[in-house]
């Protein structure tokens, strides 16, 4: 029998640990991430001290990528809060679709394991929870799994940069890319999702093209979103 | 604004854009916290939770270079098959890393 629904939102050393053991694998290409960050970091004349701080604070990789490009002598600070907050706003969004599990934690808690929210323990968890399964252990343990190694390869990468020259002729850039497509892949699939997608992919490439950059996730994910609005799944009465 | 990146310009950047991270990560509870859960927001939530993937694959695919659709479609391809994340992930980046050899 599955667990009720009232025990999906449980949070123990034994749900984190196992999370946390279920995004190692994962985690060995994020080293490789981290790599190209620290190296990419020095390259812009960061302190190596500053790229691991930053990788410790802000932990999200490709707004770090993103400040890198404005660094400098002198930094545009509204241009870099802005570029940073439009490229993470989908954490907004993680946020929200947990709220119905994390909403029976006490609130220390319910912020404390968003910390480390990240796209792939969030994919995790939301995909464990379709399953009628625990997922928030999934989402800190995952997390920090995902935060442990992203500051260790940001050190490997400025210490010893030159090991992966290339990432991008290894397939590297496309781990996130594989992982999360085959979170959708794996989800749920029927006629009401495929349209909610394509509606997703059509809005996220139009705003992709014409918005404002860094704008498309969260045009895309909204529009998805009205779709689930308007055409309601099958009520199933309690 | 420009902020010099000399002496303790740099650390103040880096803790302003950790506050904005930290926002969106803990914006989108608090503010969900004001909304009752019913049914059309569980739906809401539900339907957007895939879009947000599907959001950020898209221009992924259409903007990249043949190595990254290849790798997507073989991704796709694989999970279909077996429905085993690694093994799927694992295709895909091989078949990434093996397209741009050549």
């Amino acid at each position: 029998m599955p667990p009720s629904n009232a025990e999906l939102h449980q949070l123990n050393a034994r749900l984190v640990w196992a999370g946390f053991k279920q995004l190692v694998p994962l985690s060995l290409f994020v080293i490789a991430f981290g790599a190209a960050f620290g190296l990419a970091a020095t390259q812009a004349e960061l302190s190596e001290f500053s790229a691991i701080l930053m990788s410790t604070l802000v932990f999200a990789g490709a707004s770090q990528f993103a400040a890198l490009e404005l660094w400098g002598p002198e930094v545009p600070l509204f241009t870099l809060l802005l570029t940073v907050f439009a490229i993470n706003a989908r954490h907004l969004l993680m946020g929200a679709t947990l709220y119905p599990w994390l909403c029976h934690l006490p609130s220390a808690r319910r912020y404390g394991v968003m910390l480390v929210a990240s796209d792939a323990n969030w994919a995790m968890a939301i995909q464990a929870f379709a399953r009628n399964q625990p997922g928030l252990g999934l989402l800190l343990g995952g997390g920090l799994a995902l935060w442990s190694f992203w500051i260790f390869g940001t050190w490997l990468g400025i210490y010893f940069g030159g090991v992966i020259q290339d990432p991008k002729s290894l397939g590297l850039d496309m781990v996130m890319g594989c992982f999360l497509l085959a979170m959708v892949v794996g989800g749920e699939k029927n006629l009401r999702m495929l349209l909610i997608w394509t509606v997703a992919a059509c809005s996220s490439l139009l705003a992709y093209w014409y918005l404002p950059e860094n704008s498309h996730v969260v045009v895309g994910a909204l529009a998805g979103g009205i779709v689930g609005l308007v055409w309601l799944e099958q009520h199933h009465e309690h | 604004m420009n902020i010099e990146t000399a002496g303790l310009g740099t650390l103040a950047l880096i803790l302003a854009m950790a506050a904005v991270t930290l926002a969106t990560r803990w914006g989108g509870v608090f503010v969900m916290s004001f909304i009752p859960v019913g049914y059309r927001v569980k739906q809401f939530i539900n339907a957007m939770s895939g879009s947000v993937l599907v959001a950020l694959l898209a221009p992924m695919a259409v903007d990249g270079d043949n190595g990254a659709r290849l790798a997507l479609l073989t991704t796709a391809v694989v999970m279909l098959l077996f429905k085993k994340p690694l093994p799927a992930i694992a295709a895909g980046i091989l078949a990434a890393a093996l397209f741009r050899q050549f």
